[in-house]
């Protein structure tokens, strides 16, 4: 897919028939990422679609989909490699059994249990190896993991390789495609920033995000899709303390169709907010704006896009 | 940075990055030479005639806070309507002005070591002094005596409680360390005689400050800040916003080991300085944008403020409490509290009191070892 034609235009056509809607700004990213062979790092409010993104380039590319999520003290055990332990217990069981351990000598009895066959290849080394398409590594909420792996990580995706003492280096004979999200709970290390394009991602336009919902929630009628997308707009716009990102527009849009409903009204707004606000006090807060003002002023905005 | 005078300007596409390039120095943005031939590489992909191309190729490389998006934009602006007029002349002397740019950066550079190593000489303080100035009320400070404040400081420890962290260290109990305990079983012909253990690693909690900098506490602010600043560049896993009329974070320019030239640069990038204040507004978006999110998370919040607030005192108190929700210790440092005869009179203080673990005064040295103290309490 990486060919002389690909334009930020091809790449937003692919994208769409994967059923993701982007605008020209992360259509030039993505085709910038792939055509430079350069790691992207998204960031933005949680529920944009940042992940979803990672997900559809694999279906789209083919590649396969390697994700890593990074917690607080994720190290390079858990990220990239580590050995297995109780197998290779067990070898050394059987190689003291066979009297195998005491005739060839210690080194020897190193360099079996040090092989390829007792290596656990974690996340980013089996993105690292030969595929028939470039896999796609999403290294997701990079923000959670300590300062050090960060710095570990750079020095991966500066020269897609990984040396792991025992065995060798490995290194990518086609880099992968690389994906990182961040949610800013902490700033990514500058260093790291430099080497990948970046991308702050926003809440979708109105008619985009109606579109997103009739493609994505199966059985919506596109007045209800306009009326979703209008409330969570709006919603958007009352201060609360998690405004609905597009995952939540998503998720109501499919219990209301799941409801049957073709148009929203008072008493199922209520019932479902729940999918749509996660916080007492946002719900309070919405309720208390009077209900039926915030559904009314939603149902003339769906009327006029 | 001394290789940039070796470059020759070819392709347009150069051309047009470096020339923007400079005009975003120009503008205050930071764009490193890498990120500059990354642009470049990008317009070889994307093409330099499309505005919209353009506009893109250089936000993806060029950008990299959300923060920046605005001033990116007015440059680029700027930058799009004056590109045709300028004819090749113009260019030649853009490449010129941009090798000063490097230059100046690498003199700054030295000039940076040569002061902070003159700064460690020059102050000397007698144990008296120390004495005395360390229950002296900010207020009455001058200049000398806030730099030797500044430098008794940066002494405080400010580590507060560990937590338990994900990652494991060697130690006695808890995990069998297979891999090490594996390693050394082959000196012993695979038999696992000595076991290594782990045990959970201990990791410093992140310490994030707010100060307020509005006019009714600039006697304070002033020596407040070298605190916030101190503890920026002190230790890791800090972070410090300026409260006054709106929320601005200071983290990035508090970071500069120099304290003068940190304090400039936050002084700059704040523009409400002894302005007024909304504590409940300033604290709601904080909450939004940073806390709640995650920075306050388990982490050790101080406030430092008097609490006198504009905004409405119930907003405050549910910012306060929401704040208190995520935080692992809530404090609250104000410099009016050693006032004789002072009851949190302030309708802000009075709203956040049932939302803050601890409160502190914040009025002298002395005061500030008393809260470097309750930090550090578990």
């Amino acid at each position: 897919m990486a060919d002389s034609t690909m334009s930020p235009g091809t790449v937003a056509a692919a994208l769409e028939q994967q059923g993701y809607l982007c605008d020209t700004g992360l259509a030039t990213a993505v085709f910038l990422s792939l055509s430079l062979e350069r790691p992207l790092l998204l960031e933005g409010e949680a529920g944009v679609g940042k992940t979803e993104l990672a997900k559809v380039l694999a279906r789209w590319t083919g590649g396969e989909l390697i994700r890593l999520q990074c917690y607080e003290g994720i190290d390079a055990n858990q990220a990239v490699y580590d050995w297995d332990y109780s197998r290779q217990l067990l070898h050394l069981r059987a190689a003291e059994a066979s009297g195998e351990a005491r005739n060839s000598g210690a080194d020897a009895l190193e360099n079996e249990l040090y092989a390829e066959r007792f290596l656990v290849k974690r996340a980013v080394l089996r993105a690292l190896e030969p595929a028939t398409a470039r896999p796609v590594l999403l290294i997701d909420e990079i923000d959670r993991a300590d300062d050090e792996f960060e710095a570990y990580l750079l020095e991966v995706l500066s020269d897609y390789q990984v040396t792991i003492p025992e065995i060798g280096t490995v290194r990518a004979a086609v880099p992968p495609i690389v994906v990182l999200t961040s949610n800013r709970t902490r700033d990514v290390h500058d260093a790291l920033k430099r080497r990948c394009l970046y991308h702050w991602v926003e809440h979708p336009s109105f008619d985009r995000e109606v579109e997103i919902v009739r493609r994505r929630v199966t059985g919506v009628s596109d007045q209800l899709a306009r009326q979703v997308a209008a409330l969570t707009e709006t919603m958007r716009g009352l201060h609360l303390y998690k405004p609905p990102g597009i995952a939540e527009t998503i998720d109501w849009a499919t219990a209301l169709a799941r409801l049957g409903a073709s148009t929203i009204d008072e008493s199922l707004v209520r019932a479902t907010l729940g999918t749509v606000l996660k916080y007492r006090e946002d719900q309070e807060r919405v309720t208390n704006n009077g209900l039926d003002q915030v559904i009314k002023q939603a149902l003339q905005r769906s009327l006029v896009a | 940075m001394a290789g940039t005078s070796t470059v020759t300007v070819e392709s347009p596409a150069e051309r047009l990055a470096v020339a923007f390039s400079r005009i975003l120095r120009g503008a205050g943005l930071t764009t490193p030479v890498g990120s500059v031939l990354l642009f470049v590489e990008a317009l070889g992909q994307t093409g330099i005639d499309s505005r919209e191309s353009v506009y893109w190729a250089a936000r993806t490389t060029l950008v990299r806070r959300p923060e920046d998006i605005p001033l990116f934009n007015r440059a680029f602006e700027a930058f799009w309507l004056g590109r045709t007029a300028d004819g090749s002349t113009q260019i030649t002397e853009t490449m010129k002005l941009t090798l000063q740019l490097d230059t100046d950066d690498d003199g700054s550079d030295e000039r940076d070591s040569a002061e902070t190593s003159s700064d460690d000489e020059t102050i000397t303080l007698r144990f008296s002094a120390i004495e005395t100035l360390k229950h002296k009320d900010f207020a009455d400070y001058t200049p000398t005596e806030l730099a030797e404040a500044q430098h008794m400081m940066s002494r405080l420890r400010l580590a507060g409680s560990p937590r338990t962290s994900f990652r494991h260290v060697r130690g006695r109990d808890a995990r069998l360390d297979l891999r090490r305990t594996i390693r050394s079983s082959l000196q012993t012909g695979g038999e696992p005689i000595r076991r290594h253990h782990l045990d959970p690693d201990q990791r410093l909690r992140r310490l994030v400050l707010l100060l307020d900098v509005s006019g009714s506490m600039e006697p304070y602010s002033r020596a407040l800040v070298r605190f916030v600043q101190a503890a920026v560049a002190g230790r890791q896993k800090v972070e410090a916003f300026a409260i006054g009329t709106r929320l601005t974070r200071v983290t990035r320019e508090l970071s500069n080991r120099d304290p003068d030239r940190a304090l400039k640069r936050a002084s700059d990038r704040v523009q409400d300085w002894s302005g007024g204040t909304r504590l409940g507004d300033c604290l709601h978006q904080f909450n939004d944008e940073w806390g709640v999110r995650g920075m306050a998370r388990g982490a050790i919040v101080v406030v430092l403020s008097d609490g006198w607030d504009r905004g409405d005192p119930e907003h405050l108190s549910e910012q306060m409490s929401r704040l208190q929700r995520v935080s692992h210790k809530l404090v609250w440092v104000n410099p009016l509290k050693v006032t004789p005869g002072y009851a949190p009179l302030a309708r802000g203080m009075a709203a956040a009191l049932p939302h803050v673990d601890a409160f502190v005064e914040g009025h002298s040295l002395a005061a500030m070892e008393e809260l470097a103290r309750v930090i550090g309490q578990p």
